[in-house]
Parts: C-alpha cells; structure tokens; sequence
C-alpha cells in the first residue's frame, strides 16, 4: 500500500504494510534512525515521536493510522539542534549510552508544549513512561527544569510541529 | 592481528558525524616506529570479567593516536569501544589535557579494531581507566614534546625557554607563538621521546582531567544522527531476524520454509546449521557462539519480524528441556543437606568458634538469574564478499568476533575488519559476539550485506545471564560484638562432579572475598548442580550478587551484637591486619585479593559522615530508616548509605542515596563519573525490586520489559549525592564498583526500618513494589 506521510514538514510516499508500525517506516523507510526500537510493545518509548504534537509510541502507531497528521521526530524537533530540551540536556549532560534519550527528549518535549513550566509531579505524569537503562533519571528530571527556564529559543523544526 | 583498510564510502554516514575524515595525519609512520604494543590481556577468568590490555609496556605510538591538520584542527583518535561508560570522551581527554590543546578545539574518531596499533580495545572490568591512564597521558606527552622540539628548530632556540598551551608552543622570550598546525610537519619527522624522558603533568596544571567534560557524541545524541549500531545503512542492505529454539541448543527438525519465503518483502530464508560443537557452559567468559536457528531476510526488519510470526518449526529441543528454577531450588536446598563437594577455604577452626560463640545467626541466602537488557537490542551489520567480511557492532569486546567468524566461516583474521559502533549500553552483554557471528552467517549465506536485529524477546531469552545462587550461612560473634566465624555454603552451577567443581562463567565465590581475611574462623565450601543457560559477566560480575549477601549477612551478624552497622564494619576492618594493600592497578574483588582496609574503613568514615549517619538515624520517622553497606571490586572502595521508608504495604521508597568512593588520585571526567554512579544505584535498585529470569521445561519465561520490568523515573531516588575521596593510588574504574553495595543498603534499611530481613532476590518475590 502506498502512503503519503508528512514527516518533519517534509512530504513522502511510502509503499509498505498496512499494518507496518511508524517505527520502522520512518527507520528502514525514510531512514530516520534518530527514533529507536526498544521493545516493541510501548514499555520503553525510545521510540516516542509526535502526531500533531502529541507524544505517541511509534511502535504502536500503525503506518495506515497516520493519515495526515504532522509526524515529528527527534530529527525535526529544531532545525540545528537548538530547542531548549536539547540545550539543556547538552548543558547537563544527561546521557550515558544516550539509546534511549530521544524517546526521553519527544516525550518531554511534548510535556513543555502544553506545560511551559512543570512540576515534578508534571514531570512524574510526562516521563515515567520512558525507560533509561542506564538510569540517568535525575539528570532527565533536572534537564527539563532547565530547559524551562531557558525559555523557547529554539529554531522552529523543519514542520514547526513540536510545540503544537 | 591486522585488518584491511576499508572502503570508507560504505562508512560515511556514521563517521561524517563524528567530524573525523577530515583532518589528515601529518605524523610520519616510519619516524615514529617502534615496537608494537602488547595485544590485550582480554578474556582473562575470573568474576572480575574480562581482563584489559595492559599496554604500558611498550609506548604507543603517536600516529596512532593523534592527528593535526595544517589549519590546527586536532583530531584525536578513540581506540575502546564506547556503550555508555564515557571511554570515548574519557580517554582523548587524557591524550588532549597533555597535549596541551583546548578541548573545544579536539575532534574525535573512533578507531576500528586493530590489535596491531591499540592495546586493550574492550569494554569490561572497568579498566579503562587503569590500564590507560599512563599510556593516553604519555601519547599527549611525547606529542608535546616532538612539537616543542619542531619550534625551537623553527626558531634555533633552545626547548627549555618554550611552554605550550592552547594548541601553541609559546617564545615568551621573544613574545612570539606558532601554532601546533604549522609545526605538525616537522615534528614527525622527529624521534619520539624515550619512555624515561616523557615528562608528564603535574596533576595541578591539568585543565581538562578532572573537569566535567560534556559527552562527545552529546550533539548526534540529542538531534537523532544515525550513532548506534543499530543506525547502520550500507548499500544494498537487507533486513534480517533470527529465530533460535526455545531451550538452548535446540535443532531445526521440519519448518515452513516454503511458505516463510513467500512472506511480502521476505527474500531470503534458511536454516543456519551449526558446524562446531557448543563452546561449553563451563569455564571462562565466552567470546559467545553461533546457535542453530532460522534466519529470515527480508527488505525492511518489519517484513522479517512479521514473517518470523508464521514461522511453524518442529524443534529437538534436547536434554536441557527438563531443566526449572524451581528444579534448582530444590536441588541446591537437597545438595546443601549432604556434604559440600568442595572446601574453597577453611581458615581457623570454624566449628568450634561457632560452638563458643556468644551468639550465632544462621541465614539463607538466593539471588536469581538476571539478564543485561540494554535498551539497545544485539545487533550487527556484516558483508561477506570475495572472501572476506567486513562487520559493524558495538561489541565490548569487538577481537572475540574476529575468532568466531574465522572458526565458523574459515575467513582468516586478516581479512575481517570489525568496526566499532556506538552501543546502548552494555553492562556485559556485549562482552560475547553471538550477534556477530549470526551476522556473518546469515550475510554470508544470503550473498547480501545484512543488518541483523534482535527483537527484545530474543534479547531476554538469549543471554549470558548473570549467574543465579545459594548461600548457606552460619556465623557468630564473641561477647563484644567481634565477628568471630563464618561459614557459607554457595551452591552455584558448572559441573559438580569435579573437585573443585568446573563452574559456568562468572558464577564463582572467591576465596579472598570479604570478610576473610578479617574473620579469624572462616570457610568457604563450594558445590554446583548443572545448568540449561548460559552465563557470562554482568556489571560487576560475581560482586552484583555476593555484595547483597555478605554485606546483609553482617548487618545480621550487627544486629546480634546490638552494634551499630556502621560501627559493627568499622570494628570489623579493624579486626585483624589484612593481607598487603591492592597493587597500584590491581583488579581486586571477587577472590583476586588485594582488599585494603585503610581504604574501605575510609570510604565508610566518610559515607556516614556525608549522611550524617548518627543523627540522621534518630531523626527520621517510624517506618523510614537508614541501611549501609560497603563492597570492593575492580580496584575501587565503595560504601553507600540508603534511606528507605517502607508502608505497612511494603511500598518502599529510597528517599536518599549516599555514595563514598576511593577510585584513587584522579576522577578523569567529573561530570561522567558522577552520572555513572548515580545510574549505577539505579541500576541496582532495578536488578533488586522487579529483575528475574526463570525457566521452566528448559525455557526462559520473561520475554520483554512487561515481564522483566526496568526501573522507573518516579521509583529512582529523587537525590544521589556522590563523593569521592582521593588517596594516593592510581585512577581505577568506577562503573562497576559502584553498584553492589546499593542493593545490601537498601536491604539493611528495609530491616531498620521495619524489622523484615530480606534474603531472596528479587524484592517483588517477597510482596515488596516501589510507592
């Protein structure tokens, strides 16, 4: 089947499965790797990307469920690398083998969209979905706080879709 | 050992990133030969894990390491295999502090394998650190010198008047500099200083060792580049999965083949037949095997996975079908009734101490099977053409895929290049290169380059595991509270019909594991039943378990007493005078030896100090408490402190951790260091709560993360407070040491706190879950 996807702002034609998941559309298709496989069935959200801005498990997301709606991946957030989550995580140094840590930037992400300044308990609500093995939990938790003092300076995304 | 140089158009998408590529070595090979360095130590036995290179024996040589390019950019070069543990900014900081070049101004590139130019290229045993400490300072070194050298011939005035700094060698005489770039030239051409002549920073003047240096790959990390093994594309690549039987060493006896290669996208599949006898289940660390399986290529890994979904196979599933846990439950409980097939150590007269002893505690102690589950699933990308291979992983130890490829496919060494990807995470998995070999295999058969990627489920039931136990325990202590004897039991798994029994890897209790020698009365008796998994070093192998029994076991012994835990440890170190302290950069723990009290009796001064141990523990309220616990391994003295509050429910939740370290004279990458520690007491929390494989009928029951649950955010501490005490040893390596006396700690607070001592591993087994 053949399916017209809107990815990071960009338009392309896909013939896969129905039932293909987004997460390996956008992998062994479209070759965006920055979205990662964990588990495949939404336990660890390394793969999470956003639908109209709404963070969702690409793993669950069946290619033929996307329609028209704006996917954003770790590739479109900014333009240069420049939103305010991947200041702040560079700033604090958040990853160790870094695998899951897009997941983890999408979701949050998405949480500062609709919460420009959240509290821990925001933050408890938004991120425990997102599994670290390497357990850089705190790290995470005191990058988003950054990221929302730092304010929204980051270039729009190739979609501009992140903070639908 | 050599490798081939390879084609570097098939490798452009991932080293693009890194910016390497783009400098060119001005180094002259031929004016800078020397002998090579010695090849790593790798794959020594041991709970310790894998060995690293040593190395410092032979210099290495400059060109190896060190690029600069005309316009001054350095490019310096990553030799060890990166999944997580920060080697690859860690080790170009030490080069680049003694270079004396600005680390905005650095490039790195990972290097390939190549026993022939680079020490030690794994990832195990935390040795990065020793085992490099000197050789990275010493290439920064000579290369400072060779440049100096090159200025005061530029300029025909003598080196002593010239410093360097920034990428420049300074005349302040004569208020003047050059650039590293313009002297690179005539500096290779230059004799490399001699061992005995290489003049090494004082550790006051360091401006990048000992700074927290930010992760190098942090900018492809947080915009999604292609990093990861897993990220790999060459042309003309297919999609693979592998499906292995469901009890270790299952053969295909009749499958769907015809209709599995009519599945959309599907272009290839086939049995992949094992040719060589299983490497055995006993002994050391493997370097990982083929296992007989299906192998399904397809166009994307979708089309694979969802055909591997219709695949009908009939298995021989062989004589480890039979085995259970619970089988080996009750096997160790009946083994430990009989008389213990080995004594690994019998110090003093151990029956008659705890005959006289004031007061005796008898304890049993198990831990489970767990298995690594990095979140990044094994993987590899191989070409097999015109006899040769070519692969991509993110081994830990990447030479073990070298020798399995030239066993299974009879290509020699020299015609294999092994590239070293970005892996997430490792913790040991890494160490065997099955993922590999299947690679090869299945590229080979299938004529195409292939990308093989594990779904989770094979992930979880195809591993080294770390080995499960039993520990029978007896122990007393004298009217004032001294531990006195200490008796253990440990029933593990190998070959129980040699004496001393063969035990599977990894699954060892040493017989110079703490608290011997510091109990006067003391035995050790070893005995093992047979096993259906295999297993293979996790994050502190042997210690990630043997930590929670003997640190909980005093802590027991403590409460006998009625003495403080920490005072109980601190009386303990002090009870008797221990063998020489650790060589500079010896391995330690886990039965290597070279336990020095000073050290630990000072990381756990320290720990109470930092968490104000005394009066925290009036303070705090009914049902929240404090536990301690200390553990050596891998050269490092870690003691942490656990503040635990439990609910009438048995929620609990570590409100605190703790940390006191004595990894040496020098942190390397503050920043690295402290994130590693932090990530290791959540890492043990997440082993202790929720982590167990189980087998029934020969098979692994947890298939993913809904079954086998990692730790989350709102379960870590909320605060890891993270110390190092400096002494005056060399730097040694921290990932590992720091993780088991997390899980003792927690396990001695959960008894203060509510009077319920936890034995069994994991927690949930015992009614406990996170709040």
């Amino acid at each position: 089947m053949a399916y017209t996807l809107t990815v990071n702002g960009k338009k392309s034609t896909v013939d896969v499965p129905a039932d293909m998941p987004l997460l390996w559309v956008l992998r062994d298709v479209l070759k965006l790797h920055g979205t990662k496989y964990g588990c495949g069935i939404a336990q660890c959200r390394a793969c999470t990307v956003h639908l109209n801005g709404k963070a969702v498990q690409s793993c669950q997301t069946l290619v033929s469920a996307v329609g028209t709606q704006a996917v954003t991946t770790i590739e479109g957030l900014s333009a240069d690398g420049t939103h305010a989550l991947q200041k702040a995580w560079e700033q604090v140094d958040v990853p160790q083998c870094g695998y899951c840590q897009a997941g983890q930037i999408m979701s949050a992400a998405a949480l500062l969209a609709s919460k420009p300044k959240p509290t821990d308990a925001d933050i408890d609500t938004a991120m425990n979905g997102n599994l670290c093995r390497c357990g850089t939990y705190i790290r995470i938790r005191q990058a988003i706080h950054l990221a929302a003092t730092l304010g929204n300076g980051a270039s729009k995304g190739a979609s501009g879709s992140a903070a639908q | 050992m050599s490798t081939k140089k390879i084609d570097r158009r098939s490798f452009l998408s991932i080293t693009a990133l890194s910016g390497g590529g783009v400098a060119f070595g001005l180094f002259n090979r031929d004016a800078l030969a020397q002998g090579p360095p010695p090849a790593g130590r790798g794959g020594a036995p041991g709970p310790g894990g894998p060995g690293g290179g040593r190395g410092a024996a032979a210099l290495p040589k400059v060109e190896n390491y060190i690029k600069i390019a005309a316009d001054g950019t350095v490019t310096i070069m990553a030799k060890n295999p990166e999944v997580g543990q920060g080697v690859r900014t860690m080790l170009p900081m030490m080069i680049a502090d003694e270079l004396d070049v600005d680390w905005k101004d650095v490039k790195i590139e990972q290097t390939d394998v190549d026993g022939a130019k680079y020490a030690g290229q794994i990832a195990g045993g935390s040795t990065a650190t020793p085992t490099n400490w000197l050789p990275m300072r010493q290439v920064g070194a000579m290369a400072r010198m060779m440049l100096v050298t090159a200025a005061a011939q530029t300029w025909n005035v003598p080196e002593s008047g010239l410093t360097t700094g920034s990428g420049k060698v300074y005349d302040k005489a004569n208020n003047r500099s050059i650039g590293y770039g313009q002297l690179a030239a005539k500096a290779a051409t230059l004799p490399p200083p001699a061992a005995t002549d290489i003049k090494l920073k004082d550790a006051k003047d360091y401006k990048i060792i000992g700074k927290p240096i930010v992760n190098s790959d942090i900018k492809a990390i947080v915009t999604g580049k292609p990093l990861f093994t897993i990220d790999m594309e060459i042309p003309g690549m297919k999609y693979a999965v592998y499906q292995k039987g469901p009890v270790f060493g299952s053969k295909v006896k009749t499958w769907n083949e015809a209709e599995i290669k009519k599945m959309p996208g599907v272009v290839d599949a086939f049995v992949v037949v094992k040719n060589q006898p299983d490497t055995p289940f006993i002994g050391p660390p493997e370097a990982g095997d083929l296992q007989e399986g299906i192998a399904i290529v397809a166009d994307h890994w979708w089309a694979a996975q969802s055909a591997r979904k219709k695949l009908n196979v009939t298995w021989d599933e062989g004589p480890r079908a039979s085995h259970s846990s619970v089988g080996y439950s009750a096997k160790a409980v009946e083994i430990n009734k009989g008389k213990p097939q080995s004594i690994t150590r019998n110090d003093g007269d151990v029956e008659a101490a705890l005959a006289s002893a004031a007061k005796t505690v008898e304890a049993n102690y198990s831990y489970p099977f767990i298995s690594h589950a990095p979140l990044e699933p094994q993987n590899c990308t191989a070409v097999v053409k015109d006899g040769k291979c070519e692969i991509w992983s993110s081994s830990q130890i990447p030479t073990g895929a070298l020798g399995l490829i030239q066993t299974n496919l009879g290509i020699p060494q020299a015609d294999i290049t092994a590239h070293m990807l970005r892996g997430g995470g490792g913790f040991g998995r890494r160490l065997t290169n099955d993922y590999a070999i299947e690679a090869a295999m299945i590229a080979k058969m299938s004529g195409v380059p292939v990308k093989l990627v594990w779904a989770r489920e094979d992930d979880l039931a195809n591993d080294y595991y770390r080995a499960g136990g039993f520990h029978f325990l007896k122990g007393g202590v004298d009217a004032q509270g001294n531990i006195t004897a200490w008796r253990n039991h440990f029933v593990t798994y190998g070959d129980g019909t040699a004496n001393p029994p063969r035990l599977t890897s990894a699954a060892n209790l040493g017989a110079t594991e703490f608290p011997q020698p510091f109990v006067p009365n003391f035995a050790i008796f070893t005995s093992a039943q047979p096993l259906a998994i295999r297993t293979g070093s996790l994050r502190a192998p042997g210690s990630n378990a043997l930590a929670f029994v003997i640190q909980s076991f005093i802590d027991e012994l403590a409460h006998a007493a009625g003495k403080d835990p920490v005072q109980m440890r601190l009386d303990l170190l002090a009870q008797t005078k221990p063998a020489p302290a650790a060589p500079a950069n010896g391995r330690g723990g886990g039965g290597a030896g070279g336990f020095n009290a000073a050290r630990m009796t000072g990381v756990t001064k320290m720990v109470a100090q930092i968490s104000d141990w005394n009066a925290r523990q009036k303070s705090l309220p009914k049902g929240t408490a404090l536990g301690v616990a200390f553990h050596f391994s891998h050269s490092g003295y870690f003691a942490e402190v656990a503040e635990v509050k439990v609910d009438a429910n048995k929620k609990i939740k570590v409100n605190k951790v703790w940390v006191a370290a004595d990894v040496g004279s020098q942190i390397v990458n503050t920043s690295m260091a402290i994130n590693m520690c932090q990530g290791a007491i959540v890492d043990g929390m997440s082993a202790m709560m929720g982590q167990e494989i189980t087998l029934d009928k020969g098979r692994v029951m947890q298939t993913n993360f809904n079954n086998y649950p990692l730790i989350r955010l709102t379960q870590a501490p909320p605060e890891i407070d993270v110390q190092f005490l400096k002494s005056d040893n060399n730097p040694t390596g921290l990932g590992e040491p720091s993780m088991p006396p997390i899980l003792p700690a927690v396990a001695n607070a959960i008894f203060a706190a509510s009077g319920d001592r936890v034995r069994t591993l994991p927690l949930k087994n015992s009614g406990y879950s996170w709040a």
